[in-house]
């Protein structure tokens, strides 16, 4: 699972029957630092996730599926939950990781954001 | 899935009896402002994608879940064709 | 999948009792305009494909989807041989 940050949502009226009626968001893999991750990846929602938010994606082919409810459907990521809180132990210096009081600043206008949307 | 965009296609007679009526399609990842993303991939398709169009494909064995219960070795496939996308309330109309 | 183009062979006496009876190609990936990319795959080879000629692979749990692969350790097949290629012109 990854950390991920919902940057769109995508209309397609000709797709696979399976993805009929959900709705398919464009979400950006995050480090832990809040920093891009690679290229940004199609999911389907399964927890209803808005523009902005920050959440679990999922991209592993049977955890996805399973999660929309579908078997053998061609779903490869899905977004599993909306993230309300991260905490890293403090002290951690892994990649991408940060002192914990900026992480906290960074993460604090990311909160206000998400409130103004929802 | 993955957004990416249909650049050409592929012919091919010899090949694996699995693959045999589908349509090979070139297709070129992008990234959220359509700019190209990494290598080319030859994708199948289940949804009648055709030349410039911006679609999304998955990729792994979920690739062949479409074709069920005929057994299609592809590791790539288009499973939407992409109206408009709508990026943090900037839409954005593939031009095709 | 991806396009590439065979570039070698492998012979191996010792291998899983499975493989046997198989082809072992050497393939390297092409752009669709027909330029080398970096990096190699070893293949299995499903349509008798020739020295320098361009196919198709298909990798991942998908290559044991390929016809005759099924329950075979194999993660990258050759499942055809390109007759032709087009390309759009860019807009």
């Amino acid at each position: 699972m990854l950390i991920a940050r919902v940057i769109g949502d995508i209309t397609a009226t000709c797709k696979h029957p399976t993805h009929e009626g959900k709705k398919i968001l464009l979400v950006q893999p995050l480090d832990l630092d809040g920093s891009d991750r690679g290229n940004p990846v199609v999911a389907v929602d399964s927890v209803n996730a808005g523009a902005g938010d920050r959440v679990l994606l999922v991209q592993d082919g049977f955890d996805a599926f399973t999660s929309v409810g579908h078997k053998l459907a061609p779903i490869d990521a899905a977004v599993i939950g909306v993230i309300d809180h991260v905490e890293l132990v403090s002290g951690f210096e892994g990649v991408g990781a940060q002192p914990a009081a900026a992480a906290a600043a960074a993460a604090a206008p990311k909160k206000q954001n998400k409130k103004k949307n929802s | 899935m993955q957004l990416g965009r249909v650049i050409g296609r592929v012919w091919s007679s010899v090949k694996n009896p699995g693959l045999k009526g589908q349509r090979l399609l070139i297709v070129q990842p992008v990234k959220a402002d359509l700019s190209p993303a990494g290598r080319c991939l030859i994708c199948t398709d289940c949804t009648g994608a055709g030349a410039g169009e911006l679609i999304y494909w998955v990729r792994g064995r979920e690739a062949s879940f479409p074709f069920t219960p005929e057994e299609v070795a592809s590791d790539a496939t288009i499973v939407g064709i992409i109206d408009e996308l709508n990026l943090a309330g900037k839409k954005k109309e593939p031009a095709c | 999948m991806t396009l590439a183009r065979v570039v070698g062979t492998i012979v191996a006496t010792r291998k899983d009792p499975r493989l046997e009876g198989y082809k072992i190609l050497i393939v390297k990936p092409v752009t669709p305009d027909g330029k080398d990319e970096a990096g190699y795959l070893v293949a299995i080879d499903t349509v008798s494909a020739g020295f320098r000629e361009l196919v198709i692979t298909v990798a991942g749990s998908s290559a044991r989807m390929a016809d005759g692969c099924k329950d075979k350790p194999v993660d990258c097949v050759i499942v055809g041989i390109v007759d032709g290629v087009s390309i759009d012109e860019p807009r």
